[in-house]
């Protein structure tokens, strides 16, 4: 097991109080796995992302572990989570177009970037370039500047720059979505190469783009309103969906196994609850077709076959 | 970027031309007559010989020609560097008056910006990391810079001079004094220049201090800094970046400033009598005298583009994003 993170529970301070967006969490991803994460806006994608790596000012730590490769990290100190941060799990944000420094040509932050964390970068120089020409960019990017480059370009550079140093886990937050169907078709490819070179162990994709996730992902997680629904290998999401909610997901896209790269998670009617003051029992109750009374009480997320992960009552077979 | 300099000086070019042609309009359509003030000067004379002066001081100073030939003349002593001769100061070269004023605004003007630009970028620096700095003293900062020049000069002289009598209160120097290559004189001449360059360095230390700790706030909070901090790197270098990019509109800011700064030099010699450019300027007007007066604006004009030039090409060295758009990179 790469990671695992267990009833992790991450909520934003705000005036009026908590808005409760990622509220128990508990997953894992195994060596090797590419996880794809869905969900409709809003519902905690990137809240789960960045507390693996991050939290920002306004996120609150709650409860919940995560373990990477055997060790705990402490995602509640940020402090302590620097060491961890680059070599171990590292991102790929979804600002990737704007991640770089403006005024610093890309090679001497990348420098300034890797001396800081101690590492030499006169030895990693001849890797760096190994990759820079995988990913199709020029050598000479080193000596340009974030505005000479167009958007695609900044993408792959900065999806080298974030893996340049072999990470476990390397979190990926819709980074398709600014790009263009061809481009996000190559992006998803290289995400799986840099998989398969052995760049990064295991991966989380972020996406509210289902589709992209097809030749993409080996499992989703899908998520809803601050809470997982369900996790499965992607053929059984695809084909034997359990939870309510992903089956009108997957339903809503035209055909399965077929990109429609601009079809977006829509076309199920009503929206998802405030997490500010949610609903107690199951949260996708609103608009479920087939609720019923004992979805007042909150379904567990339990392993329902190997692999495949539910929080339904309906899912549950002895309950079907 | 050859064509970037040529654009940019081109337009110097036509600012100063419009900007001196109308410093040649103002003090010509003017009321008030300055050779009628001059003559008065010369009490105890017949009327007869009161025109008699009228004509020739109206021949010498070249008014009683046509107004085109008036302005043609004028620009070219102008090329010639003659700015006339000074009404107020019976006949001497106005450029030789202002040459005699130069030296006193310049010894204002440029520690203060230089001093308060370093002083209050730094500080502002510091308040956007120090939450008591941010808490206890900027506010002051506010405070200043929304502090009119000539207000704080006036309660500066009221309360280190003419009450407490630690400086003295104005001029550029003592009058019991001659200006002499002396230890005296030197000590004396930075007294009267405390004050002065006080008022003007606490008015703008307030305006950059603040300015500079919002955009470092910003910077730290933008996309790049984020990004460096996901990445483990350490407070130093997120800082660093954040600084550096800060500074960059600092720079523009600056070039920005200078005419309200010269501005307010300018009022501020004015409060403390110091014998620099405002002086003369406040001289001038008194004494209706227009050859002066066109004088000191068209110098301040000059001054004020050739500063601003100069902070134009800084800005070229320091911001690598203008050079990439003088190459025309893609954005
Ligand atoms: N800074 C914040 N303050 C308060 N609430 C926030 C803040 N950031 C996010 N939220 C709330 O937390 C919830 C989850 O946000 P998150 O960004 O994780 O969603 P997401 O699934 O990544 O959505 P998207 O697909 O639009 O990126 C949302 O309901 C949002 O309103
Ligand atoms: S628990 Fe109930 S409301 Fe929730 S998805 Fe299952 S059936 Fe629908
Ligand atoms: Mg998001």
């Amino acid at each position: 097991m790469s990671l695992q993170v267990s009833d992790l529970r991450v909520y934003y301070r705000t005036l009026a109080g908590d808005v409760q967006a990622l509220d128990g969490a508990t997953f894992s991803i195994a060596d090797k796995e590419i996880m794809g994460l869905a969900g409709e806006s809003g519902c905690g994608k990137s809240t789960l992302g960045n507390s693996l790596i991050r939290l920002d000012g306004r996120m609150k730590y709650v409860a919940g572990s995560v373990t990477l490769d055997g060790n705990s990290l402490p995602v509640w100190d940020n402090d302590g989570m620097n060491e961890f941060r680059f070599r171990d799990v590292s991102v790929i944000p979804q600002y990737a177009m704007s991640a770089m420094n403006p005024t610093r040509k890309i090679g001497t932050m990348i420098a300034e970037l890797l001396e800081s964390r101690g590492e030499s970068y006169k030895e990693i120089r001849p890797e760096l370039m190994r990759r820079i020409d995988l990913v199709g960019l020029q050598p000479d990017v080193l000596s340009r500047y974030p505005i000479e480059l167009s958007g695609g370009m900044k993408q792959r550079m900065v999806m080298v720059i974030s893996t340049l140093l072999d990470p476990s886990l390397l979190i990926a937050d819709e980074i398709t979505s600014a790009l263009d169907v061809s481009t996000q078709r190559a992006v998803a490819e290289t995400l799986v190469s840099f998989r398969d070179h052995g760049f990064v162990k295991s991966m989380m994709v972020i996406t509210h783009d289902v589709s992209i996730l097809y030749q993409t992902a080996d499992t989703i997680l899908i998520m809803y309103a601050g809470k997982l629904a369900e996790k499965a290998p992607t053929k059984t999401i695809i084909e034997d969906p359990r939870h309510p909610y992903t089956r009108m997901l997957i339903s809503s896209l035209p055909e399965v196994g077929v990109r429609y790269a601009n079809k977006k998670l829509s076309g199920i009617p009503g929206s998802p609850p405030a997490l500010l003051n949610p609903p107690t029992g199951c949260r996708f109750r609103a608009r479920c077709p087939l609720a019923f009374d004992k979805c007042a009480e909150e379904p567990p997320f339990i392993e329902i076959a190997g692999d495949h992960s539910v929080a339904c009552w309906k899912a549950t077979r002895a309950d079907a | 970027m050859r064509r970037y300099f040529g654009r940019k000086l081109l337009t110097y070019l036509i600012t100063f031309f419009v900007a001196a042609t109308i410093d040649w309009m103002i003090p010509r359509f003017m009321p008030g007559d300055p050779i009628a003030v001059l003559v008065a000067k010369t009490n105890g004379i017949s009327s007869q010989s009161a025109q008699y002066l009228v004509d020739y001081y109206n021949n010498l100073f070249g008014l009683n020609k046509p107004l085109p030939v008036q302005f043609l003349n004028f620009w070219s002593s102008l090329l010639h560097g003659n700015l006339g001769l000074s009404i107020y100061g019976d006949g001497t070269p106005v450029t030789q008056m202002i040459m005699a004023a130069v030296p006193y605004t310049l010894a204002l003007l440029i520690p203060s910006i230089l001093l308060s630009w370093w002083a209050g970028n730094s500080f502002g620096a510091l308040a956007a990391r120090r939450r008591w700095l941010d808490n206890t003293i900027l506010p002051v900062g506010y405070v200043l810079t929304a502090t009119p020049y000539m207000w704080l000069a006036i309660v500066l002289s009221f309360v280190l001079s003419f009450s407490l009598r630690i400086f003295p209160l104005s001029g550029g120097y003592g009058f019991n004094l001659e200006p002499t290559l002396t230890w005296l004189f030197f000590t004396d001449l930075v007294a009267h220049w405390v004050l002065p360059f006080m008022s003007l360095f606490l008015v703008m230390f307030g305006g950059w201090a603040i300015g500079m700790r919002n955009m470092i706030i910003y910077e730290l909070e933008s996309d790049y800094s984020r990004y460096l901090a996901a990445l483990g790197a350490p407070q130093g270098l997120i800082r660093k970046y954040a600084f550096r990019n800060a500074m960059l509109p600092q720079i523009t800011g600056l070039a920005l400033q200078l005419g309200v700064i010269v501005a307010g030099a300018l009022v501020t010699e004015i409060v403390f009598s110091y014998p620099g450019l405002g002086h003369l300027v406040f001289q001038a007007i008194e004494n209706e005298d227009y050859f002066l007066l066109q004088g000191i604006f068209l110098f301040i004009i000059v001054g004020v583009l050739l500063a601003n030039f100069i902070v134009d090409i800084v800005y070229v060295i320091v911001d690598p994003r203008t050079r990439v758009a003088m190459r025309g990179g893609t954005a």
